[in-house]
């Protein structure tokens, strides 16, 4: 772990804000912390390396986008598209975040303590041991996991609030949505099926649930034993059918 | 099945006295049309896509093709294609998908443009002994430069420009992913652009490691499917293209089917092998011009600055307005897709009737950005519908920097635009993965042609230019005066900005 630096945020403006933290990663630093974020869009955008970014404030727009190894932890709400077409890496949110969070995402982990807006997880896709991970502890907005490809999104209703939600993937075709108690099948978007989770598939998420409640210091106990409904792909090829050719 | 089967749409036949029997035909059809029985080679016509192979193969010049050998009842109103059309969806219920670009019989306004030479008053300028200025800077310029002057009486520039692309012909090849054509066919354009000094698009398809050596002429596309798309993909293009529609196919996504994602093509897009690859219609992150100015800058910011953004739309009835709200967005450059433009695949009522030409596109989208005062602020790329170097010359004299062909660049290695491209058998290797067909086409060679394409309608622009007495390209963007229409309508040629001729 190398050193830590200290950026003060306060009215800078991203693209500054942005090189600093480079900077500091090529310098070798091991946890770099920001003070009062306050809206600076893109933060740790396009960032390699391992080094943890520690967000004081509400960060703007598609915060660390392409990113491909670093952590980063915002203390406070998030905007729109936080883990936007990332690679790898760690995006963990103490508060809520906008929509389309983890749009796109190819690999890591995005984990939001808090509740999520409309499309999360939308198009997030997998390859090879690449295989994005969405963990909501709140619930999300509708359109959830629409045009998944892969990866596994999991929304654990720890407000206590039924999934309410419609237009539940939609167009998925890889990938699986996991969601706390029983989602009516009204809720489900064309394309999606829902099926009870198994033994084996709730050993399966067991080690990420314990991983977000680590992260947030949580008791994993009650959410591990808790009810899930899971949704897959009706078919890995949801447009087949719909052509005929000229 | 009540309708039976329609009128075949191509005869093949083969010249007896001609034939020597080598079986080329044979080797050479992909869609199964020949096959030998006993002593004679054995015709299925109805398989034939037109794609001419045969035809390039045969030693003899046995082989005749004949297109629609049966007529239906000539009839205006109910064309062949309208009655084929309803005979196919009667029969499944679907979607009809076609390939290539708008197959519609739209006057093409290029041919009803003219363009200007001088006589007398002034004098052409001969290329052969002039310089003729083709080299191209796509990007924003600034409105105003600021120069210091040295003590030595230098003088040194002190406003900071943003990176352009320095493109030796405004001539660049558009996106065509890896995936809809071959990595040989994409390696054979890839050399063409690096020997020619230009650019070409990747598609929404990845960048093939094969690719890597040319990727300084390569412009990534980032699309709503976001497929190949990381930070070390963005770094290798020379430019990033946010593609936001297609001319061929205005307002809808794609999908790359499960079968022609091959190992090599799973890896490249960095999705499961035999999935469907689906590109949503819309960007799920960009529901308005302000989430595409976040896109924009934020790509701006990963890459830190160092690359200019193109945004690519289809060319639209609202196609000004939407390109001044790109223009703010920070963009470099706008691509205009009119409806002529090719694709792999695109449903048919799509590519038939929806967006408008690329003329029109590019005319209105040059005069609305000088209306406001922002052209310098982004470079507009014309494409969709390119054939010649005439339309070259006639779209940057609309408004255009530089043009992207596609269709024609195909042709230069052989496509015959038989529009079966979705069918993973194109027969010169090139919109197909299978590895036998793949090896048809040999990049040493395919290169040579695209890159003589290029040189050809290169030299003939400033023939064009010089004839006019231009003899740089700024001189000639947007330079309608050296346009008239002939045979257009009032409306059309205010929208062009042009004169009549003999006006
Ligand atoms: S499909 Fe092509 S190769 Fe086959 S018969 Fe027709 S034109 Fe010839
Ligand atoms: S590229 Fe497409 S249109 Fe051209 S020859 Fe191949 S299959 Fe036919």
């Amino acid at each position: 772990m190398g050193k830590t630096v200290t950026i003060d945020a306060k009215g800078m403006h991203y693209t500054p804000l942005n090189k600093k933290i480079r900077q500091a990663v090529a310098d070798g630093a091991g946890e770099i912390i920001i003070d009062n974020v306050l809206g600076q869009r893109f933060i740790g955008n396009g960032l390699r390396g391992d080094a943890t970014i520690v967000v004081n404030g509400v960060p703007g727009g598609d915060l660390c986008m392409f990113m491909s190894g670093p952590t980063c932890i915002v203390h406070g709400n998030a905007d729109h598209a936080p883990g936007n077409t990332m690679n790898a890496g760690k995006v963990i949110i103490h508060g809520s975040a906008g929509d389309a969070v983890a749009h796109s995402m190819r690999g890591g982990t995005v984990f939001v303590r808090g509740n999520i807006g409309y499309r999360g997880g939308i198009h997030m896709k997998q390859y090879d041991d690449k295989r994005p991970i969405l963990v909501v502890g709140g619930n999300a907005q509708s359109f959830l996991g629409e045009y998944m490809a892969g990866g596994l999104l999991i929304v654990l209703g720890m407000d206590g609030s039924e999934y309410f939600g419609r237009g539940v993937g939609s167009g998925i075709h890889g990938g699986e949505i996991v969601i706390r108690g029983d989602v009516d099948g009204s809720r489900l978007g064309v394309g999606a099926k829902k099926l009870p989770l198994t033994e084996d598939d709730r050993q399966r998420i067991a080690p990420v649930i314990r991983e977000f409640a680590g992260a947030f210091d949580l008791d994993p106990a009650e959410l591990l034993n808790a009810e899930f409904t899971r949704i897959v792909p009706a078919s890995a090829r949801p447009f087949a059918g719909k052509y005929t050719w000229e | 099945m009540s309708l039976g089967s329609t009128p075949l749409r191509y005869r093949i036949s083969i010249d007896r006295e001609r034939c020597m029997e080598c079986e080329r035909c044979i080797e050479n059809c992909s869609y199964g049309v020949f096959r030998r029985e006993g002593e004679k080679i054995m015709i299925d016509s109805r398989k034939c896509t037109a794609c001419h192979r045969c035809l390039a193969m045969c030693p003899r010049d046995a082989i005749m093709l004949e297109e629609y050998p049966c007529d239906y009842r000539s009839h205006p109103v109910w064309t062949r294609q309208a009655r084929e059309a309803i005979y196919n969806q009667a029969k499944t219920g679907k979607i009809i998908l076609s390939g290539m670009g708008n197959a519609l019989d739209y006057p093409i306004i290029f041919d009803r443009l003219v363009l200007d030479a001088c006589q007398v008053t002034n004098p052409s300028i001969d290329p052969l002994r002039e310089p003729m200025e083709v080299r191209t800077y796509l990007g924003k310029k600034p409105s105003r430069i600021e120069v210091k002057k040295k003590e030595n009486g230098d003088v040194e520039l002190v406003t900071e420009l943003v990176p352009n692309l320095q493109a030796e012909t405004p001539i660049m090849i558009g996106h065509m992913s890896y995936g809809a054509i071959s990595l040989n066919a994409q390696l054979s354009m890839a050399r063409a652009v690096a020997e020619t000094g230009t650019f070409m698009g990747t598609g929404e398809g990845g960048l093939h490691e094969r690719l890597y050596p040319y990727q300084n002429h390569m412009i990534v596309q980032i699309a709503s499917g976001r497929f190949g798309v990381d930070i070390d993909y963005l770094e290798r293009g020379s430019a990033i293209e946010i593609k936001i529609g297609q001319g061929a196919k205005p307002g809808i996504g794609g999908h790359l089917p499960g079968e022609k994602v091959c190992l090599d093509v799973s890896c490249t897009r960095m999705i499961p092998l035999g999935s469907d690859a689906i590109s949503p219609a819309p960007h799920h992150d960009i529901y308005s011009i302000e989430d595409l100015a976040q896109l924009v800058r934020s790509l701006k910011e990963a890459t830190e600055w160092k690359k200019p953004v193109f945004v690519k739309i289809a060319a639209v009835h609202n196609a000004a307005a939407i390109a001044a709200g790109i223009a703010r967005s920070g963009a470099d450059a706008i691509v205009l897709d009119g409806f002529k433009g090719g694709t792999g695949a695109a449903p048919r009522v799509f590519r038939d009737h929806v967006g408008i030409p690329i003329e029109a596109a590019v005319a209105s989208v040059d005069a609305k950005l000088r209306g406001q005062g922002i052209r310098n602020e982004v470079s507009i790329i014309a494409s969709g519908g390119i054939r010649e170097s005439a339309d070259v010359a006639k779209a940057i004299a609309l408004g255009a920097d530089a043009v992207y062909i596609g269709t024609a660049a195909l042709v230069a290695m052989g496509c015959r635009v038989c529009g079966s491209c979705y069918r993973n058998l194109c027969p010169w290797g090139i919109a197909t993965q299978q590895q036998n067909l793949v090896d048809r086409l040999d990049p040493d060679v395919a290169s040579k042609q695209v890159a003589n394409l290029i040189n050809a309608w290169t030299l003939e622009l400033a023939e064009l230019m010089g004839a006019a007495g231009i003899n740089s390209i700024e001189s000639l963007r947007g330079n309608r005066d050296r346009l008239r229409g002939y045979m257009l309508d009032e409306s059309l040629m205010s929208v062009l900005d042009v004169k009549q001729v003999g006006a």
